[in-house]
């Protein structure tokens, strides 16, 4: 068999490699042709073809039907046409009947503005919807704090059955029913609420259109800001930064800290604090844990614990293993924590006059911050969590240029961070992080080499050995609840034997968060937050976490020292069995 | 345990000769359809019969499966061995038995005396004046499907001896292709031709399926060769094994057919214990065995993708071809699909020669094909004709025309996938060419003909409240096209139709068949563009007089009491469920339009025919 | 299957029909312990089917609990056993009453008046097709030809065929049921 074949797309010939579709031969062409369902994401070496829309038909010579484009490989000598009267007029029927089925509720839909549909809609200029019918009346799911669903919206691409089931394989989506009825939903059609769900947003990064969104919480945010009896400070996660540009027009991979922290100023934070520094935090508190467990030669592999998603995901999942993760709290909810006393008492002000917002690039952030034992007598640690999405909303509404803004930094205390604690952000950081803090206090010195390029990347399990004084470590790094599952099968089964292993639910870590900018597909956006992240660390002054001046004066005003008695009440959670449903 | 060809020949020999069977043989039809018409009562009193008049040495019974005589159920044979005679009887009734076991082949009163249609390829002479003829059903309703003995007697697994002792997989696939067998499961793809493509994959574990899900609405022929012939697909599965090199089979079966799956599961369990399935069958390097795999309600699991997934335990969803599953199929590993009919063609194959099968039929489709003709026709049956058969001897021969002398208006092939023919193409052969051409489809075989009772526009509103049931949801022109299409038909049939609906259906249909993923999409507008083409006068007068001239579409009708006619008598009134009809006795009576819900039930009752429906 | 779920009070399959009846638990469990179940959840599937079957014939009906039991034995997500059960019409995640009443609407039958069997049917129970009357006596629900069409249209109630029905045989058939 021949290494290329020739094809020819609007009479343009092309030479592309026998199995390529024709979506993607015509690319090569700078031919576009429209998907709704197609779902590919290259970074993660990733396609699943549905070939359910039927946007993407084309004209294929000598053969009877349409084809869909998405999932339909070239041959040699193949001829496609993409735009004959056919198919025009197939594509708007198509286009035509979605809409027949869809709410027109763009004015008031969280996904107006970066809607496919709604772009293929103005893009088709149908001006009438030509086959009126009935429509789908499906109750919307509004009864968690991360996710709403509202399947009246759904185009049934599949991508977020795919997403949950093959990708982070918690498995809570399936297709149910048939026929017109047919839709994506839970078990007896549940809310998300009653089920494993842990909140990734997965499902909501890749739904085409809005019946997958967050719960918006920006109005909140307003009224809390404008309320005078209230301190409001905000925290924003690392990842949030390497990507809020996007929404303003920056060219993916543009770090836009100081535009940030200035808009939040603007938008009247009292105090403009950084998620980052309680990421100092918690790598003071996991590594502790982790050299204690290391010397004790017991729980290992240590299991990060930063990431919601995951761990609601081995909660429900991997119940027996429950005494591996790192019982320290993620960085949001040391921060809240440490807002709502280290930070209220200096201040003088009662804990329950201080609002916690924090804007993550995270879904099950709004979950995390809601679980109980983030609370204590009532007050929640962190009231409210907002996505990047939503943030990049408020600053729009408040009329905030962002664009034009000069660069501000963080306030004090909760503010400073190293570039340890910026490398969060993507899949490897923490692990990275907690490797930097290890190394010098296992060897005592101030060790020079901080890079550990080995557990960097976004895509599959990477696994390396690296030295740290004298010792062996046995790490791995992984994202993706698909990739996770693979290492906890092999720990559970005693076939592992790692030290330590950092899991991030999404897919490339927090860069890649259900509450981001949509990527809609296009991978290389990640690769660029990646980059940005990566020379955002570079270029800190401090870049190990226990090197961080307002950490150091913490546990000397405060907590003492690493895993202390308070530092443990404080900072560190327990995990509980759930339903494996 | 056979063990060899020879071991098989020595078998039926064997056999044949100890089982010179009593001088009379009665055959009794216990089909599904047979058992529901009440053949059961029938048995009983022939086996008392027998019991009491000590006839047990003189006539044998045999419970055999479909004899295809569903106008005439419960139905029997008699055949007098000795004499090479027989007579087939329909409407057998229980007090009919003690007179035919006296009268043997000698025709009695009462029951039906059944003129046969068909001859058996074994016995071209009686080919006169049948336009029958019974390949694929050459032992249903001839044998005791329960019984592997009586199927090596009609020279049973002789053609897998025959492949495996004799010929090498491509020797087999090529007779197959040479034959010109298509897919009898309605796409009529030629079999040898999938054969061999999964022939060429390699692969460590291959699988060889039949297709038994059986989903069009009024089609029974599969059922039929289940119940009646189950060895024949086995043994024809073993021989597709072989051929392709696969070690495994499995047959996918409607869950709604509990007979079936039960004689299969008996004739499987046969085949085992005589080492026609297992190890080394026939001796040699072959293994092969059979699963049974059930269905659970969904007609798009015919579509064989959909029967793969489903098979997987998934939902029944089709998926985007390529890959074809000759390629990657059940667990990705290469796969064929082929249908029952399919199979039961194979022996007979490869027994008599691919030269021989194509002396059946046409030569673009050569063989037979087994039809379940229904509908408003006399003689509703299981038939099988060869190729190029007319639909008017279908019909008029076959089925002996229209019942209640109505008149004929069309004829529905390939179930909600195909289309109607109407009066004017009767004469074409039947053949999946010339029926591709008439807007319709071969199908699997449902025949359904149509009388000038049917309105057509509610005929394409039924076919698509049927894709509308069955669609899988999964493709944006098939779940809400179709709805469209249903609804746009509904409006039509209540007088809501304008001439915007009838072009906004004729585009949509054409779109939907154009970019559906699965044959069940692009196929099921044909019900509606084919009555659209020959009937565009019956939806002109729904839409432009609202009317309905079938008299179907019940919001297009009204029934009116003419004052003339009516003797007042009462009747109406008394049988109308609502109660909406008044009038003194012996004066004429009115209907409440109001309130009539328009059953025609008081149309039925008027023995007066003074109620008209318009 | 209606776009509403069933039972949505309380955690999932806390309908507990699985429990109330231990020997049916038994029956289910012993069936599914000769199935040769791996690790491999993908290859647990293909015997999905044919379990949900077997609990259909012994439950009567497929509740959450006996779903989530039997999602659990093949190392399944419910969701997954949920999505096939709400494809195939053959299963129902709602109890079903004592007589199955199911009309024809095969071709064969539609031609010869299925559809007028079905309104009568629906008008003398006061329930709609795919319905169970509220003392769950009768369940109405439609078939597609069970092959007997010569005896066209066809009512089947639970194994019984009734050949050849017109509208006024329905009382007769209701009747029949006692
Ligand atoms: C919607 C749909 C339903 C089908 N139903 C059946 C069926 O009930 N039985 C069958 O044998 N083939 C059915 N087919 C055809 C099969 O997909 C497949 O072509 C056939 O089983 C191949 O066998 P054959 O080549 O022997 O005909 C169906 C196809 C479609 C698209
Ligand atoms: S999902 Fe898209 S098209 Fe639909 S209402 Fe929302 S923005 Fe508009
Ligand atoms: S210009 Fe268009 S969008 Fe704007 S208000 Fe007028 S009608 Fe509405
Ligand atoms: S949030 Fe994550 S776990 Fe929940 S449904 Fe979406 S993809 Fe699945
Ligand atoms: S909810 Fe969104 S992602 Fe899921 S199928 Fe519907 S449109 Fe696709
Ligand atoms: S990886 Fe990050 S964004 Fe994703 S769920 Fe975990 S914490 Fe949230
Ligand atoms: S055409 Fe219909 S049945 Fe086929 S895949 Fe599409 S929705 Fe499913
Ligand atoms: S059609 Fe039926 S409802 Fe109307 S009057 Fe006659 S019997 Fe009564
Ligand atoms: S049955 Fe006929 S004749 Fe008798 S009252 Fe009714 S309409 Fe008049
Ligand atoms: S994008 Fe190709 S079918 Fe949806
Ligand atoms: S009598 Fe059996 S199919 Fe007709
Ligand atoms: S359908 Fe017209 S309905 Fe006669
Ligand atoms: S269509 Fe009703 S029994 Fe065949």
């Amino acid at each position: 068999m021949s290494n290329t074949v020739n094809v020819t797309i609007n009479n343009m010939p092309v030479k592309v490699a026998p199995g390529t579709t024709i979506l993607e031969a015509a690319s090569k062409l700078e031919i576009r042709i429209p998907t709704l369902c197609h779902f590919k994401l290259d970074t993660f070496d990733f396609e699943h073809r549905t070939g359910s829309c039927r946007i993407c038909v084309v004209e294929v010579d000598g053969k009877q039907n349409l084809a869909p484009a998405c999932c339909t490989p070239v041959h040699e000598g193949m001829n496609v046409k993409t735009n004959t009267i056919r198919v025009i007029n197939a594509r708007r029927t198509i286009l035509d009947l979605i809409l027949s089925d869809h709410p027109k509720e763009c004015l008031t839909c969280e996904q107006n503005g970066s809607c496919q549909l709604q772009d293929l809609a103005a893009e088709m200029g149908l001006n009438k919807i030509r086959y009126a019918g009935k429509t789908s009346t499906y109750k919307i799911d509004l009864a968690n704090e991360a996710i709403v669903r509202d399947m009246n919206k759904c185009i049934m691409c599949r991508k977020c059955e795919v997403a949950c089931n093959e990708i982070q394989t918690v498995g809570v989506l399936s297709g149910v029913n048939r026929g017109f009825n047919a839709t994506v939903g839970t078990v007896s059609n549940r809310p998300l609420s009653d089920t494993k769900c842990v909140f990734c947003g997965q499902c909501v990064a890749a739904c085409p259109v809005g019946a997958l969104s967050a719960m918006n919480r920006s109005y909140d945010v307003w009224v809390a800001l404008n309320n005078p009896k209230k301190k409001v400070v905000v925290q924003t996660a690392p990842a949030v930064r390497a990507a809020l540009g996007e929404e303003f027009d920056f060219e993916p991979g543009t770090s836009v800290t100081g535009k940030m922290a200035h808009a939040l100023r603007l938008l009247g934070f009292d105090a403009v604090f950084d998620t980052d520094f309680a990421a100092d935090l918690t790598i003071m508190e996991e590594t502790t844990e982790l050299i204690e467990r290391v010397k004790a030669n017991k729980n290992l592999p240590l299991l990060t614990s930063c990431c919601p998603g995951w761990v609601k995901f081995f909660e429900h999942q991997f119940p027996d293993l429950l005494h591996i993760p790192s019982s320290a709290k993620s960085p949001q909810q040391m921060f809240g924590a440490m807002a709502k006393t280290y930070y209220a008492k200096k201040i003088g002000i009662d804990p329950s006059d201080l609002i916690v917002v924090s804007v993550m690039p995270c879904l099950a952030k709004k979950y995390e911050a809601s679980r109980e034992e983030f609370s204590r007598e009532g007050v929640r640690d962190v009231d409210i969590v907002i996505s990047t999405r939503e943030l990049a909303g408020m600053i729009k509404e408040a009329g905030i240029l962002f664009k034009n803004l000069e660069d501000q930094d963080f306030d004090n205390p909760l503010g400073e961070s190293t570039g340890a604690s910026v490398i969060f952000g993507s899949s490897g950081g923490v692990l990275e992080a907690a490797l930097r803090t290890a190394a010098d206090w296992l060897t005592g010195e101030d060790l020079e080499a901080v890079d550990y390029e080995p557990v960097r990347g976004l895509s599959g399990i990477r696994e390396a050995t690296v030295k740290v004084a004298g010792m062996d470590l046995k790490v791995a790094v992984t994202s993706g609840l698909g990739n996770a599952r693979k290492l906890l099968e092999k720990i559970q089964k005693g076939e592992a034997d790692y030290t330590a292993i950092e899991i991030m639910a999404c897919p490339g870590g927090c860069l890649n968060g259900g509450g981001q900018p949509f990527i809609h597909g296009d991978t290389s956006i990640l690769d660029k937050r990646r980059d940005a992240i990566y020379a955002e660390d570079k270029g800190k002054p401090i870049r190990k976490s226990h090197k961080n001046p307002d950490i150091i004066k913490l546990y000397d005003e405060f907590l003492k020292e690493p895993g202390s008695e308070l530092a443990h009440k404080l900072l560190h959670t327990k995990y509980i069995t759930r339903d494996n449903t | 345990m056979i063990k060899t060809n020879k071991d098989l020949l020595q078998y039926y020999n064997k056999i044949t000769k100890e089982s010179s069977k009593n001088d009379l043989e009665i055959i009794v039809s216990m089909g599904t359809c047979g058992i529901a018409a009440g053949t059961t009562p029938v048995l009983d009193e022939l086996k008392k019969g027998i019991q009491e008049k000590g006839l047990s040495n003189k006539v044998t019974i045999t419970e055999s499966g479909c004899m295809g005589l569903c106008h005439s159920e419960p139905s029997i044979e008699v055949i007098d061995h000795k004499a090479s005679k027989s007579i087939v009887y329909g409407d057998v009734k229980p007090e009919h038995a003690l007179d035919i076991l006296s009268n043997g082949v000698n025709p009695i009163n009462g029951p039906t005396l059944i003129n046969r249609t068909w001859y058996y390829p074994e016995d071209e002479s009686k080919k006169e004046n049948c336009p029958q003829a019974r390949v694929v059903l050459r032992n249903t309703g001839r044998i005791n499907p329960e019984s592997i003995e009586q199927y090596i007697m009609q020279k049973g697994y002789q053609a897998l001896g025959k492949t495996l002792c004799e010929m090498s997989p491509d020797d087999v696939v090529k007779s197959i292709m040479d034959s010109g067998l298509r897919g009898r499961g309605g796409g009529g793809f030629p079999t040898g031709k999938k054969w061999s493509l999964a022939k060429a994959v390699s692969a460590d574990q291959k699988y060889v399926l039949c297709n038994a899900d059986e989903g069009d609405p009024g089609a029974f022929m599969d059922r039929a060769v289940l119940e009646g012939d189950p060895h024949a697909v086995i043994e024809a599965m073993a021989i597709a094994g072989y051929a392709i090199g696969a070690t495994k089979g499995g047959i996918y079966i409607r869950a709604e057919y509990p007979l079936a799956i039960k004689r299969l599961q008996i004739a499987l369990n046969q085949a085992r214990e005589m080492g026609f399935l297992g190890k080394n069958i026939f001796g040699s390097a072959f293994d092969f065995d059979i699963e049974i795999k059930y269905g659970a309600g969904a007609f798009v699991c015919g579509e064989e993708t959909a029967l793969i997934h489903s098979i997987e335990g998934m939902r029944g969803e089709p998926s985007f071809k390529p890959p074809f599953p000759a390629v990657a199929g059940l667990w990705a590993k290469p796969t064929i699909v082929n249908n029952v009919e399919t199979y039961a063609n194979i022996p007979a194959i490869i027994r008599k020669g691919a030269d021989w099968f194509k002396t059946i039929g046409t030569p673009n489709s050569p063989g037979t094909k087994v039809f379940a003709l229904a509908g408003k026709i006399k003689k509703v049956g299981l038939v099988e004709v060869p190729m190029g058969t007319t639909l008017g001897d279908m019909i008029f021969k076959i089925g002996e025309g229209i019942r209640n002398d109505r008149e004929f208006k069309a004829v529905q092939t390939g179930g909600p996938s195909g289309g109607c023919i109407t009066a004017k193409s009767i004469d074409t052969p039947i053949d999946y060419d010339s029926l591709r051409a008439l807007g319709s489809m071969m199908g699997s075989g449902g025949m359904i003909v149509m009388d000038e009772d049917d309105c057509m526009v509610n005929i394409a509103k039924y076919f698509l409240e049927f894709t509308l049931d069955e669609s899988c949801g999964k493709c944006t022109p098939c779940r809400i096209g179709n709805t469209r299409l249903y609804e746009m038909l509904d409006d039509i049939t209540k007088g809501r139709g304008t001439q915007q609906t009838l072009f906004k259906l004729r585009d949509l249909a054409h779109v939907i068949k154009d970019t559906s993923l699965c044959g069940l999409g692009q196929s099921s507008p044909n019900p509606v563009l084919s009555t659209l083409a020959n009937f565009i006068d019956e939806y002109e007068v729904h839409i432009y007089e609202k009317k309905c001239p079938a008299g179907v579409c019940r919001e297009l009708i009204q029934y009116t009491i003419e004052a003339d006619k009516c003797t007042g008598c009462t009747l109406c009134a008394r049988n109308c469920p609502v109660s909406c009809i008044s009038g003194e006795r012996k004066q004429p009576h009115v209907i409440d339009q109001s309130k009539c819900i328009k059953c025609g039930v008081c149309y039925e009752a008027c023995k007066f025919h003074a109620i008209t429906k318009n | 299957m209606t776009q509403e779920s069933s039972c949505c009070n309380g955690a999932i399959g806390s309908d507990n029909v699985l429990n109330m009846y231990p020997e049916k638990r038994k029956l289910l469990k012993e069936y599914i312990d000769v199935l040769p179940i791996g690790d491999d959840r993908n290859f647990n599937k293909g015997f999905l089917i044919q379990t949900l079957h077997k609990a259909q014939e012994i439950y009567g009906f497929l509740p959450e609990s006996v779903q989530l039991f039997v999602a659990d034995q093949l190392k399944l997500h419910v969701s997954a056993v949920y999505g096939v059960i709400s494809f195939y019409s053959y299963f129902t995640d709602k109890p079903t009453g004592k007589y199955k009443i199911n009309i024809c609407t095969g071709t064969a039958c539609f031609v010869r008046g299925a559809g007028r069997l079905v309104e009568e049917f629906e008008r003398y129970l006061g329930i709609k097709e795919g319905e169970t009357t509220e003392d769950k006596k009768f369940s109405l629900g439609g078939l597609r030809c069970v092959g007997a069409c010569s005896l066209a249209p066809v009512v089947m109630v639970n194994d019984k065929v009734y050949g050849k029905v017109t509208t006024k045989m329905v009382p007769e058939i209701i009747n029949d049921c006692e």
